[in-house]
C-alpha cells in the first residue's frame, strides 16, 4: 500500500487515529498539532509525524516505527512493548514510563521520569537513548532494560538532575559525563565505565549517531558513568529487618 | 445545584498564557486559540480567561466583576458598594448567547474607587480595604460573588468549555498586554461559574492545573489572617497565598516561589552560602505556605505574569519565546498553534519559577 498523507491541523485525535489505524500501511502526518495516543498498540508501519505530536505517542506501540520530526510532548512509548520511536527534538516527562521491549532515540533533551519502572524479560530489553540531558528521577523504580544519556552539549557538566535511580532494582544506566551524580540511593552502584562495558553499548550508540548525524566514535570517548542495582540483596532492610 | 463548597468530588486541566514584554497590546484571539488546542484537557466545566491594560479608559478604578443569582442579590451588593465606593461606571459585562453555555448568572462590572471619607476613616490602606470589601460582599451578602477586582484588568469564566466561554464574552474584542486562559477538569468541585479559573484578588489571577494535597493545611493558615476561603478549591487559596506574601509581606515573586514550591531539605542542605540561609530562613517562617502535590500555575500580576511547577514537576509545562512574547501553556502544541516559529522553547524544572515583567520596570 502506498503511503497515506494526513494534514492533521485541528482534527480531533480519535479521527486520525482511526484514519492511522485503518490505513494498511505507512502513515505520514503533517501540521501535527497535539493530538494524543499517536500510534498506540500499533505495529507492522512506519508512521512519520511533522509537528508537535500530543501526550501519549507511541503508547503499548506493539512493532511500529514512528519518526517525528519536531518535539513530543509527555508519556512517549508509555508501557511499549516492541518497535522503535525517533524524536528529532525533545521529549516532555515520564519518556517510556513502564516500557517492556523496543527502542526509543531522542536526540535533544527529555523531562522528569524518563525510564521510570523500565523493565525487561529474557529477549525483551527495551532501551532509551537521550542526547543531551534529562530531568529529575532518571530510571526511578527501573526494574530492568537500559538508559543511556549522552549529554551531547553539555560541555561534560552532569546532564542528569536529582534523584537519579530511587528505587532502582534491575537494568543498566550509562550516563555520559565528567561530574559523577550525586546523593544517589544506597541500593545503587556506580563505577566509571570499563571498555567491555562500553563495547556492550557501543552498537547502541552508533545507531543513534547514524539516525541524528552524529560522530558515533567520538560520542563513545567520553567518560560514562555506570549506575547499577547493587546485587547483594539492597532491600533487606527496607520495611522490616530480614533475620536471615 | 450544589455549589463550590457544598460538595467535595474527588483534575486534569489546561492553562495557556501570553505575555507582551514591550507592553505592546494584543487581542485576545490567541490566548483563545491556545487554550483551544488543549480542548481534551477540559470536560466542559470551566473555562476563563484573565486580561491585563483591557481597561485603559478607568485605569485608575478598580474593577470589580460580579455574578449575581437574582435582581434582589443585585441591588443589595449595589446599595454596599455605593455605601463604600465611588462607581464611576457600571454595566452589564457584554455576553454573547453561545450554546454549551447555560445557566449563566446575571454578570455586572463596576469601575469603582473607595470612598475618600470612609477609607480614611477605616484606617486601611487603600488595598486592604478593597479586599475586605471583597470578602464582605462574597461571605455576608448572598448571591453575589466577586470574581475579579484589580485595575486595568479583568477575570471572565464561567461553566463551559474554554472556547465556548470565550465566544460568550466575546474574549476576542478586548485588547491587552497579558493574558492567561484555563480549561478546567473539575475533580473535586462540581463546577459552578464562581468556581472557574481564574481565581483573582486585586490584580493577582491565577489559573491552575493540578491538585495539591497541602490544601487543608493551607486553607487553615490563610484563614489565620482573616481570607475566608469558601469554595473548597486549591486555586482560591493559591490566590490567597500569592496576595499574602506578596502584599502583606513585600515578598518578591522568586521568593514567592521558593515558599510555595521549596526544595527539599536535602536540595537546600546542598546549595551554597548565601543561597542556604535565604531558603533556611524561608522555608521556616513560611513552612504553612509550601503547596505540595502536583500543581503548574500561571499566576498574572500587574505588570507581570510568573509560572511556577511543584517542586516534583508532576504536572506538565512549556515557555516559549519569540521577539517580546512569552508563551506558557501545559503543551507545547498550544503554543505551536499560535507560534510556529519559536526563537526559544524549554520545560522549566520542577520548582523553576518563570517570571516576566514588563521592559522598564512593572512589579
Amino acid at each position: 500500500m502506498s503511503e497515506l498523507e494526513i494534514t492533521a491541523g485541528l482534527m480531533d485525535f480519535k479521527e486520525l487515529n482511526r484514519m492511522v489505524k485503518s490505513h494498511d500501511g505507512d502513515v505520514l502526518i503533517d501540521k501535527c498539532y497535539g493530538q494524543r495516543y499517536i500510534g498506540a498498540g500499533l505495529g507492522g508501519k512506519s508512521i512519520r509525524i511533522n509537528g508537535t505530536p500530543g501526550n501519549a505517542m507511541g503508547a503499548y506501540l506493539d512493532g511500529a516505527s514512528i519518526i517525528v520530526r519536531g518535539n513530543a510532548q509527555d508519556a512517549v512509548g508509555d508501557t511499549m512493548n516492541d518497535g522503535e520511536i525517533i524524536i528529532h527534538g525533545n521529549a516532555g516527562d515520564a519518556l517510556g514510563y513502564g516500557m517492556r521491549g523496543g527502542s526509543i532515540f531522542v536526540k535533544g533533551n527529555s523531562g522528569y521520569r524518563t525510564g521510570i519502572h523500565m523493565k525487561e524479560y529474557q529477549d525483551r530489553k527495551p532501551l532509551i537513548i537521550v542526547g543531551g540531558r534529562v530531568g529529575s528521577f532518571l530510571g526511578e523504580y527501573m526494574a530492568g532494560g537500559l538508559a543511556i544519556v549522552l549529554g551531547i552539549g553539555a560541555g561534560g557538566a552532569l546532564p542528569v538532575g536529582n534523584f537519579t535511580g530511587t528505587g532502582m532494582h534491575g537494568g543498566s544506566m550509562f550516563i555520559r559525563s565528567d561530574v559523577e551524580p550525586a546523593r544517589l540511593p544506597k541500593q545503587v552502584t556506580i563505577e566509571t565505565a570499563q571498555d567491555e562495558d562500553i563495547l556492550s553499548i557501543a552498537p547502541h550508540v552508533s545507531r543513534f549517531a547514524a539516525i541524528f548525524g552524529f560522530d558515533g566514535k567520538e560520542l563513545l570517548k567520553g567518560n560514562f558513568f555506570l549506575l547499577r542495582p547493587n546485587a547483594k540483596n539492597p532491600y533487606h532492610t527496607l520495611y522490616t529487618p530480614n533475620l536471615r | 445545584m450544589m455549589r463550590e463548597g457544598q460538595v467535595r468530588i474527588p483534575s486534569g486541566c489546561a492553562i495557556s498564557g501570553i505575555f507582551s514584554k514591550s507592553g505592546m497590546k494584543f487581542s485576545g484571539k490567541d490566548i483563545v486559540k491556545s487554550i483551544g488546542v488543549m480542548h481534551d484537557r477540559s470536560n466542559g466545566l470551566g473555562g476563563g480567561f484573565a486580561g491585563y491594560g483591557i481597561y485603559p479608559e478607568y485605569k485608575d478604578y478598580y474593577a470589580f466583576h460580579l455574578f449575581y443569582d437574582s435582581i434582589q442579590a443585585k441591588k443589595d451588593c449595589e446599595e454596599f458598594l455605593n455605601r463604600h465606593f465611588e462607581i464611576a461606571h457600571c454595566s452589564e459585562i457584554p455576553t454573547k448567547r453561545t450554546d454549551g453555555v447555560d445557566n449563566a448568572p446575571l454578570i455586572w462590572r463596576y469601575f469603582i474607587s473607595p470612598h475618600t471619607t470612609k477609607l480614611s476613616a477605616s484606617q486601611l490602606d487603600e488595598r486592604e480595604y478593597v479586599v475586605k470589601c471583597v470578602f464582605r460582599i462574597n461571605a455576608k451578602i448572598d448571591g453575589c460573588y466577586v470574581f475579579s477586582s484589580g485595575k486595568d484588568m479583568g477575570v471572565f469564566k464561567g461553566v463551559g468549555f474554554p472556547e465556548d466561554i470565550a465566544k460568550f464574552y466575546m474574549i476576542e474584542d478586548y485588547e491587552g498586554y497579558s493574558f492567561t486562559a484555563h480549561g478546567r477538569y473539575p475533580t473535586n468541585t462540581p463546577g459552578w461559574w464562581g468556581g472557574a479559573h481564574p481565581f483573582g484578588l486585586l490584580d493577582y489571577s491565577v489559573v491552575h492545573n493540578g491538585e495539591i494535597s497541602s490544601y487543608d493545611a493551607n486553607r487553615r493558615a490563610i484563614e489565620m489572617y482573616g481570607y475566608e476561603c469558601k469554595l473548597l478549591t486549591d486555586t482560591e487559596v493559591i490566590t490567597y497565598i500569592i496576595d499574602y506574601l506578596h502584599r502583606k509581606k513585600g515578598l518578591t515573586y522568586q521568593e514567592i516561589s521558593w515558599v510555595a514550591a521549596a526544595p527539599f531539605w536535602q536540595t537546600i542542605e546542598d546549595m551554597p552560602d548565601g543561597d542556604r540561609q535565604i531558603h533556611e530562613y524561608l522555608r521556616n517562617v513560611f513552612s504553612a505556605q509550601l503547596i505540595t502535590g502536583p500543581f503548574s500555575i500561571i499566576a498574572g500580576f500587574e505588570g507581570g505574569m510568573m509560572a511556577l511547577n511543584d517542586r516534583l514537576k508532576l504536572r506538565s509545562m512549556v515557555v516559549g519565546e519569540k521577539g517580546d512574547k512569552v508563551y506558557i501553556s501545559s503543551e507545547e502544541a498550544a503554543i505551536r498553534i499560535i507560534e510556529p516559529d519559536l526563537e526559544k522553547i524549554w520545560s522549566p524544572r520542577g520548582g523553576e519559577a518563570v517570571i516576566v515583567t514588563l521592559d522598564g520596570g512593572g512589579a
